[in-house]
């Protein structure tokens, strides 16, 4: 009984001492030197451009035919609001099994749509990443054969050049990571935002 | 292509680089050899043990070193859960959300407890700061370090002879997290943060929305939700601790929870780092390296080969995709192709495939990827990793332990069968011994297996299935195997938040995560009181190629014949009825 006892008290000492160093001396520790080294980062990536402030790291859904289009978004504006309760929106996964039926008509309806806006690209096929959901649902980025796909509707309506869609595509293209890892992918909002003109640097 | 074979080979070398420095290095803290944080970390290391009353050399005999441990863990388990229960009068919490129900309450205390960090919830919209950092992260250290500690117990057990101790519980534990996580952790964290991950307390911002958005009920939405908070400094110890609970409801396929290929990398190599490199401890440590590399060729092999299977089946994605060829899912340099449903852009194929495999190898339980969106075979090979118990590198700590537990096995099965007295690492194995290793062995498929037959037959289960057919069934049976192996993944579209998933499924975390570790220190604590066998013509080698084969065959037998049928009705019948 005594040494039940005596474990009992050492188990409870032990946990207030590592709640302490871990959960709260860590955090503190770690957030220090991040609030110094990488102030943005540690605040979240968001940058200002013309006059709103914008999210470096989240997806947006966009429709228009002068804007890139990026993953399909699975959109939700019930779980998130901002102080004044007006909703926000935010992004989840699918989920859906790619072997079955109802994701097959799905990607079988977003590929007519995705066709439809792109007449000269006619008989080519889909980059995957265009008609798929991310695992995030809230991927900023597509990849370069996406982006490429839209320079023609991108051009016909806004009225820029192919070639100029292609340098703003260029510059916000990020590579491998030493030039192995992960995939080369193009940011759609930054793009986007330097499309509308918005972004000029 | 070759980029791509490329990229999965560097990953698989990175992990063996880094873990065989880091191998010995542990093998040090374990013994109490100094190493280079000595100086600094000793204070401290002396300062918790006069707080604690802990003398620093007492040998426990392994009842009581079982006993700390599972003390420890009650008294963190009812810690956690009245953190989450009363969240919402505690502070720091910006959002202002509430407290959780009971039953999620303890569903995710068992979970982080046990080191299977299943969440049955999405953190940005459940959790405040202070359960976050407090509750969770603390957990992700210390769960871990359990793990760690008792692996050491097991070792000790091997190397002394005639002895009843095999260390104090309160001296491994303390070490692991100063020594071994804390260090790894905080190098990480700043790394994550310098990539994009938040590490703040502000609360939760918002940004704009290009495109405004209108939503069912006719309001328009013109801003985006960005969740904040302490992330970086939870996600470290997540991934280094074999934890896997995510910051994000998404994690780490959440572009603010691993914004960047080289934040991939850094999460991917430290989910596997530790279990990998304790394998390297363990041989250095019983001073015989080959035993070690042994039982780590064992676990890299049946790696390598579910990796195959899954980048495979990922890469070749499925006829519903390709839609006859209207949808372009070749590997070329400008797309990865493949089945991305799920899966992020920056990562590709090559990247999730790697971590899906590595996450239900190491029982982290993170994902990158969305597995309820895998092809039928490639979530299958994730899904038997788990079940084989967890033992490809399996949980730090405990895949070791539970690999130590099926060598036992192997040796004395190969004993049967050539006439061999079963003997391991110099000590006999007799009956109390492998009854031991058996309840090892079997609680991981008697907990998969028990909890999702019972849950198969509810009714009301049925609604929280998000894909129809056979790969419903996956996902019920993923969940109880996630669970099963303390990984803590999901086919995420599951509903797991209901009181009867909820209570069932704790139970089984908590089921196989201490049944296994109680039965190791019993092994512990009896081969430490048994003397040394000399090698002999009867000695079967456990360090050879032979050795390593057997060790496959045993832990694949027992996995295929004790889930083969399961599997046969989830992601085997969706195979063949997607290519009909």
């Amino acid at each position: 009984m005594n040494t039940l006892k005596a474990v009992t008290g050492k188990a409870l000492l032990c946990f207030l001492i590592f709640t302490v160093i871990t959960g709260l001396l860590y955090p503190a520790v770690v957030t220090g030197i991040s609030k110094t080294l990488f102030p943005y980062q540690a605040g979240g990536s968001l940058f200002e451009a013309g006059g709103k402030t914008y999210s470096a790291l989240l997806g947006q859904e966009y429709k228009e035919m002068d804007h890139m289009w990026g993953r399909i978004m699975n959109v939700d504006t019930g779980s998130m609001t901002d102080d004044e309760g007006n909703p926000l929106m935010y992004g989840w996964a699918s989920n859906k099994t790619p072997a079955g039926e109802e994701l097959e008509s799905l990607i079988a309806e977003r590929v007519e749509r995705i066709r439809e806006a792109h007449p000269d690209q006619a008989g080519e096929p889909i980059p995957v990443d265009l008609v798929t959901c991310s695992g995030s649902g809230l991927d900023p980025e597509i990849s370069v054969a996406a982006a490429e796909y839209q320079i023609g509707r991108l051009a016909e309506h806004t009225g820029r050049s192919e070639e100029e869609i292609g340098e703003i595509i260029d510059k916000y293209t990020t590579g491998r990571f030493l030039g192995v890892f992960g995939e080369a992918r193009v940011n759609v909002l930054k793009v986007n935002l330097a499309l509308d003109g918005v972004l000029e640097d | 292509m070759t980029q791509t074979v490329l990229q999965y080979v560097l990953y698989l070398a990175v992990l063996v680089a880094l873990a065989v420095p880091l191998g010995t290095y542990m093998g040090k803290v374990m013994n109490g050899e100094r190493v280079f944080l000595t100086r600094l970390l000793a204070p401290c290391e002396n300062l918790v043990y006069r707080m604690m009353g802990v003398d620093r050399d007492e040998q426990m005999s392994w009842k009581k070193y079982a006993a700390s441990a599972v003390m420890f863990s009650v008294i963190c388990f009812i810690g956690l859960f009245l953190i989450l229960m009363c969240q919402g009068v505690l502070p720091l919490n910006p959002e202002e959300l509430p407290g959780l129900s009971w039953h999620l309450a303890f569903n995710t205390a068992a979970s982080f407890v046990t080191n299977t960090n299943w969440q049955a919830y999405s953190g940005e919209v459940t959790l405040s700061y202070l359960s976050q950092m407090a509750g969770l992260t603390v957990q992700n250290f210390v769960s871990a370090s359990v793990g760690i500690a008792v692996l050491f117990a097991l070792i000790r057990g091997f190397i002394k002879v005639k002895d009843k101790g095999i260390g104090s519980f309160w001296v491994d534990l303390t070490k692991t997290v100063l020594y071994i996580m804390l260090p790894l952790c905080l190098i990480l964290a700043v790394g994550l943060v310098s990539q994009g991950v938040p590490q703040n307390f502000s609360e939760y911002k918002e940004a704009a929305l290009l495109e405004p958005i209108t939503a069912d009920d006719g309001t328009v939405v013109t801003e985006q939700a960005v969740p904040l908070g302490p992330a970086a400094s939870q996600v470290a110890p997540k991934q280094a601790g074999t934890n896997g609970g995510g910051y994000y409801g998404v994690n780490s396929a959440h572009p603010m929870e691993n914004p960047t290929p080289f934040s991939n990398l850094l999460e991917m190599i430290s989910l596997l780092l530790i279990p990998a490199a304790l394998c390297f401890t363990f041989g250095r440590n019983i001073k015989d390296k080959k035993q070690g590399i042994a039982i780590f060729l064992a676990m890299f092999l049946m790696l390598c080969a579910f990796l195959a299977v899954t980048a495979v089946n990922e890469q070749l994605g499925t006829p519903q995709l390709s839609q006859n060829g209207a949808v372009n899912i070749e590997n070329t340099p400008e797309q990865s192709g493949g089945n991305m449903e799920g899966k992020e852009s920056r990562f590709g194929i090559a990247a999730s495939s790697t971590w899906a495999v590595f996450t239900t190898a190491a029982s982290n339980g993170s994902v990158n990827s969305m597995h309820d969106s895998y092809t039928p075979l490639g979530g299958l090979a994730t899904m038997l990793q788990m079940q084989l118990g967890e033992v490809v590198f399996g949980g730090v700590g405990c895949g070791l332990y539970g690999m130590i537990g099926f060598a036992i096995l192997t040796v004395f099965i190969a004993g049967l069968m050539v006439g061999r007295t079963p003997e391991y690492l110099g000590k006999k194995i007799e009956p109390f011994e492998m009854r031991m290793a058996t309840l090892v062995c079997l609680a991981t498929p008697l907990g998969i297996l028990v909890g999702s037959g019972i849950a198969a037959l509810i009714p009301e289960v049925a609604a929280s299935l998000n894909n129809p057919g056979a790969h419903g069934f996956s996902e019920l049976l993923y969940a109880y195997s996630s669970a099963g192996g303390n990984n803590g993944s999901a086919f995420a579209g599951f509903n797991a938040n209901t009181p009867f998933l909820n209570t069932s499924i704790g139970l089984v975390m908590l089921f196989v995560r201490f049944l296994p570790m109680i039965a190791t220190l019993a092994i512990a604590g009896s081969m430490a009181q048994k003397k040394k066998v000399a090698v002999s013509a009867g000695t079967l080698p456990t360090h050879n190629a032979l050795f390593v084969f057997l060790l496959i065959f045993v832990v694949l037998l027992i996995g295929a014949l004790s889930f083969f049928p399961a599997l046969a009705l989830g992601p085997v019948a969706e195979f063949f009825q997607m290519i009909s």
